[in-house]
């Protein structure tokens, strides 16, 4: 069947915001699926609410949209565009809730839009419970026993009479929201409570949970002429009840026989036909460890994270042979682009092993609960490919980023004790704790106990345990060649290495040493990595993918690329701080070195993103981020005789910032701002001196490394102070520390947690907060943009709404940010992109501009990059880009603006954060200086109410207009300034709740408030509220301080309340600005645009 | 290279003088006067026991290129044959810790046990690389006690001396002896259905050229009772046994190696138009019997994943598959009925024929799979249709 000619211009939903179970693998999905839409000279309208994404930029769809993923916008988009198809299937869960949502609203019959791939009767087959029950049952295929219901009395019976413990798992819901395993009565009634709740359609499905039994799942591929395929297998680590997602996965399947592979296989295949897939599909299965039995757990009928995985383990692109049949094509008609012989309707076979391992945002909440369930919390993960096991674990274990020693032994964080007896319960630790419990008990039968404990399958454990043995030979033997070999065909790192030698690891103050030690041997040795290409077909055919892995083996696929080449950092695993912006950056980066006649070479570790797709750059390397990975991929580059090939370090976040100085040390050039201008703008004593020669103010403040220094800073500048280690990003373990006391206790924790960089210590201002996005070439500077934030200082930037151009800064204050912008850069010596944050305090009659103080200086690509590069019209990385290959920015035709400001574009754009907190269960999520956000959005529009009215609709921020009710508990310091607030809303016709003290203000002011008691008094009524949703708001400004326990009772209560918002769906404001916001917008009532992003930018 | 002299080491040379250092497992001992064989690689990802148990693979070394073999140990219900055939076995990373609740043994016990060896801990890549470059190539493996010094030179002398499988009697060597009923001894996994029973039954005569019991399973499926022929049965015997069909099977080597079966399949097919169904060398044994010619792949299909279209429904499957030797496409005469039913997606190569009158076809793959996909297991079903069929023609007309 030959490309549908009644489908002319196709609309792609994309997948919103990034929140835990939905990641990057959208962007890299519908990237891939714009692509092959338009190879096949189709028009694609894309609409997608995230500004971070690739897709969204200029070039990748005809007609780009960034407006919220709602269905009246939409309607209006379809209703301007009038495109023939909808592609919803790569949009996650997202894009087919919508699809479905616009079906039932009869907007596509209306504009005789039709639904491309999958049917919509196959979506609701495959996501109704009940129907796909019985389609399983038709198919002769067994489910596990279950039953759905709709009431938690309903669970509790069923449970009864298939007996404890069963699995919740609740409708239409992303990542398994709401579910998780129910052990006891108590836990069912729990969780089948939040099932419901979180099921847009209030059902769940109560299933017997099958313990120990395998998780297997395989990605199908059907097309419209009933042709099947699948494209990979993998095999879960950990035993059934971890959601897929929070599983550590192994590609191919590794413990299955030819016929236990074939049996899933042909059930796939049988599944994929009867629900009428068109496109890709995923089926997970549970199989019985002792047996043939198997169930089959879930169908997504749509790409996933698992086929994004399955995309990058295997080489074969999913999303684009999705899009092609959603466009008519059969599979034997759509090319395979690795070979450029054969065609998409083949199975790989892969030569290598592939691990995956999620990347949890603990270290963000180290008071959540880290157990893991049905219900997703990683916010990321990471991939490694070798030629053994051993080696793609401990490469994924590398490529984490947790701590730089990822392979010790389990360190229980914030003195987190383990209770007796489970050790093992599947958390973020599991796999750190297994490899330590086999390195301390070496008796006989010790993998078989862990297997029964833990339902792991003996074939992994063995795996970890010859990790074991090898560290313990390596301890103990002279090293040799062979042994040496030895170690790195098992993935061991040089540092892991040296770590383990006695004779290597002398010197602790100088920890690379060793490592540099292991590598000079190894050269002496000759024991170098080889790369192999990953191409679809174990070498069958000779394929022309740029997609390569090192591993330690006889022959080396990957010649240097020939001609100039430089090397772009990726930045790792999605996680809170570090996230999709970055990738946005790196693929720029790379595509831009390509325009300009430089081969790009990427290097990253991350299976979700567009950068790890292999036609984004000349060459692909899937490997860990750190200094050994990265320098072996150089020197495999560099031509006999020449140099290392430069790198380009500025747009993958800290991670690839943070390689600069160590990939410098060994002779590797820079692209752009060099080591040296790093170490000026993040070490605070020389970034102190640069601030004094500029004149530039910042709040006072200084570096410490004891309890005692920390002391005497702080008296001198006097308290509230911010605190936080230096050389980390997302404000990790930022701080206000208001008392001496608390000021003590977060120096020790933080020195034993980060070891010997210094702790920053500056005073808190409170005050207005301004960010910029700074490019430099060394003579000229240019600046977008500057964004002003909605919350003030002290929320962290990434936390908080920011809206361009800037709404109340004065003239002065602008041309002061400008000035100082400027200086900086070229003090500090910028090539390229630099961000700064500014606090503008209260002008109090100083002299204009005077109240301008500098926060803090990044120097490198930050997360605002793709959002001000699309509301401004700048191409940000592009110019930078350009300017580390030697092009300054008046040959780019971006020098001479006043001041070095871009003109303000005629729009306004407001950035909205999104949080995942219902996922991380008992999380604390009052905004703070510490990064806690998973996602942006972007509301774009004429005004500021309109794009503002957006960016909450958006962030799912939705309150009732008129006559709602909210509950309202305000600290004492912030209630004066709470009332206008509160007033406006009463005016809106809200009821209110409060604690005791509030209320009775509230009452003074003659707003009515309902007085609720305390929840550690006992009394719960608040609690109902917020289940029941009589309560539609909760503000609640937090007292400050850290840890809802340790704090004492009061701030235990606010967390609950904020707590039992969060999973309830109900929006919780915890600064009163953000709660100002929700309030104007609520109080402009004027309509919004939907256009396209660059007609906004014209002034349309 | 990975291998110290200080342990017992195995080299394999190649023909063009390619060698390759790596670990001996399996039987060992075998490996001292050295094995001789032609080197293939195979790219499915499981079904490692199936592939030394077919005997298809008779007078081949075989390098599996997934990386990770042995994972699942070996179980007695996966043997396709009676034993392993295979020269040697070729792989990266030979894994002794076998899990499975099915694994009898391991993959090393169960090769030494058989008298195959195997060499592992080399880069297996590397080598298929080569091959895919060159073709299939003559080889000779060989073991070195510590410390020894290989002569290389020699090995590969002797390697350009190894006879290709066409020169040899290899499908005599795999084939029973004697016409037998088939009767499964494999302890099944799965519960089948039993077959209609009694006499009733339609009798189809498996030729056996190197069988692969899936095959028999399939059809006995399917309510057929199969009896097995040896490789050199005769028409007479044919006629002795009044099959309603006959089906030939996979083998080893060279298709023209097997003349007197080719000319056995020409009257079956054209004289006594008995239906017939050809698999593999069965299919090549086919494609000769009609006047069309085979010849030899570069470096062979073997895998579980080759795209094969159905020409005249354009239904596509993905197929298991193991050969060396190919019917040329433009070699089917005209006059002779057949035509080409299925052909490879990836190479156009022929995977099919099927005559345009008589209950007759064959296909390159194997549709019983074990290893592979279970896709085209709906021939075995058009088998027992065209069977039943013809049976009831024949038994309408006398």
């Amino acid at each position: 069947m030959p490309v549908r000619k009644d489908i002319e211009s196709v609309l792609v939903i994309g997948s919103g915001p990034i929140v835990i179970g939905q990641a990057a693998e959208f962007d890299y999905a519908g990237t891939q699926a714009c692509r092959a839409l338009r190879e096949e000279g189709k028009r694609v309208i894309l609409v997608n609410s995230n500004p971070a994404t690739i897709m969204t930029d200029e070039g990748v769809a005809d007609v780009t949209y960034i407006e919220p993923l709602k269905v009246e916008v939409l309607r209006r988009v379809i209703e301007r565009e009038r495109p023939d198809g909808l592609l919803a299937t790569l949009g996650g869960q997202t894009g087919l809730n919508l699809a479905v949502e616009l079906h039932e609203a009869g907007i596509l019959d209306e504009f005789s839009v039709k639904l491309l791939g999958t049917p919509l009767a196959t979506i609701q087959k495959a996501e109704d419970r009940e129907l796909f029950k019985q389609l399983l049952l038709d198919l002769g295929i067994g489910a596990p026993p279950s039953k759905t219901v709709t009431a938690v009395a309903d669970a509790l019976t069923f449970a009864e009479e298939i007996g404890l413990p069963v699995v919740v798992r609740p409708a239409f819901t992303l990542g398994g929201t709401g579910g998780g395993v129910a052990r006891t009565r108590a836990d069912l009634e729990r969780i089948a409570a939040s099932g419901l709740s979180a099921s847009p359609i209030g059902q769940v499905l109560i299933e017997q949970y099958l313990k120990g039994w395998k998780e297997i799942e395989y990605e199908v591929i059907r097309d419209s002429a009933d042709a099947c395929i699948t494209v990979c297998n993998m095999e879960n680590f950990d035993p059934l009840g971890i959601h897929t997602g929070d599983s550590i996965v192994v590609a191919p399947s590794q413990t299955l026989s030819d016929r236990e592979y074939q049996m899933l296989r042909t059930a796939s295949l049988r599944i994929i036909r009867a629900l009428g897939v068109e496109g890709g599909c995923n089926v997970q299965f549970a199989l019985d460890p002792q047996s043939f039995q198997f169930y089959v757990i879930e169908v997504n009928p749509r790409v996933s994270r698992s086929s994004a995985l399955a995309s990058k383990a295997t080489g074969y692109p999913i999303a684009r042979v999705a899009a092609k049949i959603a466009i008519g094509l059969r599979l034997d008609e759509i090319s395979n682009e690795i070979t450029g012989k054969t065609v998409a309707a083949f199975e790989p076979a892969l030569d290598y092993a592939v691990v995956k391992i999620p990347r949890w945002p603990f270290d963000k909440f180290p008071l959540a609960d880290r157990n893991l369930g049905t219900q997703m919390k990683a916010t990321g993960e990471v991939m490694a490919i070798d030629r053994t096991f051993e080696a793609a674990l401990q490469k994924a274990m590398r490529s984490l980023e947790i701590r730089p020693d990822a392979l010790k032994p389990a360190q229980p964080e914030d003195g987190a004790e383990v209770p007796e007896g489970r050790e093992f319960e599947p958390n973020d630790q599991r796999l750190w704790r297994l490899l330590d419990t086999i390195r301390c008990d070496t008796a006989d039968g010790m993998l078989e106990d862990l297997h029964r404990e833990t339902g792991i399958d003996l074939w992994f454990l063995a795996k970890l345990r010859n990790i074991v043995k090898l560290e313990e030979k390596l301890a103990s033997r002279p090293l040799t060649p062979s042994l040496l070999r030895q170690a790195k065909r098992m993935g061991f790192a040089d540092a892991q290495i040296a770590a383990l030698i006695p004779g290597i690891a002398g010197d602790s103050a100088a920890p690379d040493t060793g490592a540099h030690d292991v590598r000079a041997l190894r050269h002496a040795w000759g024991i170098l990595p080889t790369y192999k290409m990953v191409d679809t077909c174990a070498a069958e055919f000779a394929a022309r993918t740029p997609y390569f892995y090192s591993t330690y083996e006889q022959e080396n696929e990957a010649e240097p690329l020939a001609g100039e080449k430089a090397l772009v950092l990726g930045s790792g695993p999605i996680r809170i701080g570090q996230g999709i912006e970055f990738d946005y950056c790196s693929v720029r980066a790379a595509q831009e070195l390509r325009a300009a006649g430089v081969q790009s070479i990427l290097v990253n570790s991350n299976p979700e993103t567009v950068s790890t797709d292999f036609d984004m750059s000349d060459r692909l390397y899937f490997e860990p981020l750190d200094s050994e990975s990265v320098l072996n991929i150089l020197e495999n580059e560099a031509e006999t005789g020449a140099s290392l090939p430069p790198v380009v370090t500025q747009f993958g976040g800290q991670t690839a910032i943070g390689l600069a100085a160590p990939l410098a040390a060994a002779g590797t050039p820079l692209l752009g701002t060099s080591v040296e201008s790093i170490d000026l703008a993040e070490d605070r004593r020389r970034f102190d001196d640069v601030l004094e020669r500029l004149n530039i103010p910042r709040p006072k403040g200084g570096g410490v490394r004891t309890v005692g220094e920390a002391m005497a800073v702080a008296n001198e500048i006097g308290y509230p102070v911010l605190v936080r280690p230096s050389y980390v990003l997302g404000g990790r373990a930022m701080e206000i520390v208001r008392t001496e006391a608390a000021l003590e206790r977060y120096v020790t924790r933080v020195v034993e947690q980060f070891g010997e960089h210094p702790i920053l210590i500056d005073r808190y201002l409170s005050g207005r907060e301004v960010e910029v996005d700074v490019i430099c070439d060394g003579t000229d500077v240019l600046i977008p943009g500057i964004m002003e934030h909605l919350e003030r200082a002290g929320v962290h930037s990434g936390d908080s709404f920011a809206v361009y151009p800037p709404r109340s800064l004065s003239g002065e204050e602008t041309a002061t940010i400008a000035r100082y912008s400027r200086a900086l850069a070229l003090a500090l010596g910028v090539r390229g992109l630099m961000n700064a944050q500014f606090v503008l305090t209260e002008p109090n009659g100083s002299a204009p501009g005077e109240n301008v103080y500098i926060l803090e200086v990044n120097p490198r690509a930050s997360r605002t990059v793709p959002f001000l590069s699309k509301v401004t019209g700048v191409p940000m990385v592009t110019l930078a880009t350009r300017i580390m290959l030697g092009v300054t920015l008046a040959e780019q035709g971006y020098a001479g603006y006043a001041d070095g400001l871009w003109p303000a574009q005629p729009l306004v754009a407001v950035k909205g954060p999104v949080f995942s907190m219902q996922k991380i269960i008992g999380g604390e999520m009052a905004l703070g200086p510490e990064m806690k956000s998973t996602g942006e959005v972007m509301g774009v529009d004429k005004t500021y109410a309109a794009a503002l009215r957006k960016a909450l609709l958006a962030a799912n921020i939705s309150v009732p207009e008129r006559d709602g009710c909210a509950y309202v508990s305000i600290a004492d310091r912030d209630k004066s300034e709470a009332m206008p607030i509160l007033r406006a809303l009463a005016d809106a016709g809200y009821m209110f709740y409060a604690t005791p003290g509030t209320a009775r203000l509230l009452s003074e002011q003659g707003i009515r408030a309902g007085s609720v008691g305390r929840i550690s008094e006992g009394h719960t009524t608040i609690l109902d509220l917020i289940r029941t949703r009589k309560v539609q708001l909760v503000i609640n400004t937090i007292t400050g301080g850290r840890g809802p326990i340790r704090e004492g009772i009061e701030i235990q209560d606010g967390f609950q309340i904020r707590r039992a918002a969060v999973e309830h769906n109900i929006p919780c404001l915890t600064s009163l600005d953000t709660a100002r916001a929700v309030v104007e917008a609520l109080a402009d009532a004027g309509g919004y645009a939907v256009l396209p992003v660059g007609m906004y930018r014209e002034g349309a | 290279m990975e291998i110290e002299r200080s342990e017992t080491f195995a080299v394999l040379a190649l023909e063009d003088g390619k060698v390759f250092y790596g670990r001996p497992f399996g039987a060992v001992d075998a490996l001292r006067d050295g094995r001789r064989g032609e080197v293939v690689f195979a790219t499915g990802m499981t079904g490692y026991q199936e592939i030394c148990t077919d005997p298809s693979y008779r007078g081949q070394m075989v390098c599996l290129t997934y990386p990770l073999i042995g994972n699942y140990g070996v179980a007695k219900e996966d043997v396709e044959s009676r034993r392993p055939w295979l020269s040697a076995l070729l792989v990266r990373e030979y894994c002794d810790e076998y899990s499975n609740w099915r694994a009898a043994a391991s993959l090393d016990d169960y090769l030494a046990a058989n008298g195959i060896p195997g060499m592992c801990d080399f880069d297996t890549r590397a080598l298929t690389r080569h091959l895919r470059a060159n073709g299939t190539l003559r080889g000779v493996m060989r073991a070195y006690a510590p410390g020894e010094t290989p002569d290389i030179a020699a090995l590969v002398a002797e390697a350009k001396q190894v006879r290709s499988v066409s020169d040899l009697d290899v499908v005599g060597d795999v084939s029973s002896a004697e016409v037998e009923e088939w009767e499964d001894l494999t302890p099944d996994p799965f519960p089948r259905r039993e077959g209609e029973g009694g006499a009733e039954r339609a009798r189809v005569l498996l030729i056996d050229t190197g069988f692969k019991r899936n095959i028999a399973r399939c059809l006995a499926e399917r309510g057929i009772e199969v009896v097995l022929a040896p490789h050199d049965v005769d028409l007479e015997m044919v006629r002795r046994l009044r099959p309603d069909g006959v089906l030939l099977s996979n083998g080893p080597g060279d298709p023209e190696s097997v003349a007197g079966l080719i000319a056995l399949t020409r009257h079956l097919v054209w004289e006594a138009r008995m239906p017939l169904m050809g698999i593999c060398l069965g299919h090549q044994i086919l494609g000769l019997a009609a006047g069309g010619r085979t010849s030899r792949l570069p470096f062979g299909h073997h895998g579980a994943n080759h795209p094969v279209r159905e020409v005249r429904t354009g239904r596509v499957t993905v197929t298991s598959q193991n050969h060396n030797f190919q019917v040329d496409t433009v070699s089917i005469p005209a006059e002779s009925g057949l035509y080409v039913s299925h052909i490879n997606l990836s190479d156009g190569s022929v995977e099919g024929l099927a005559h345009e009158t008589l209950p007759v076809f064959s296909v390159q793959y194997h549709p019983e799979a074990a290893p592979g996909p279970e896709d085209n297991r709906y021939l075995f079903d058009r088998f027992a249709e065209m069977v039943a069929r013809e049976r009831n023609t024949v038994a309408l007309a006398g």
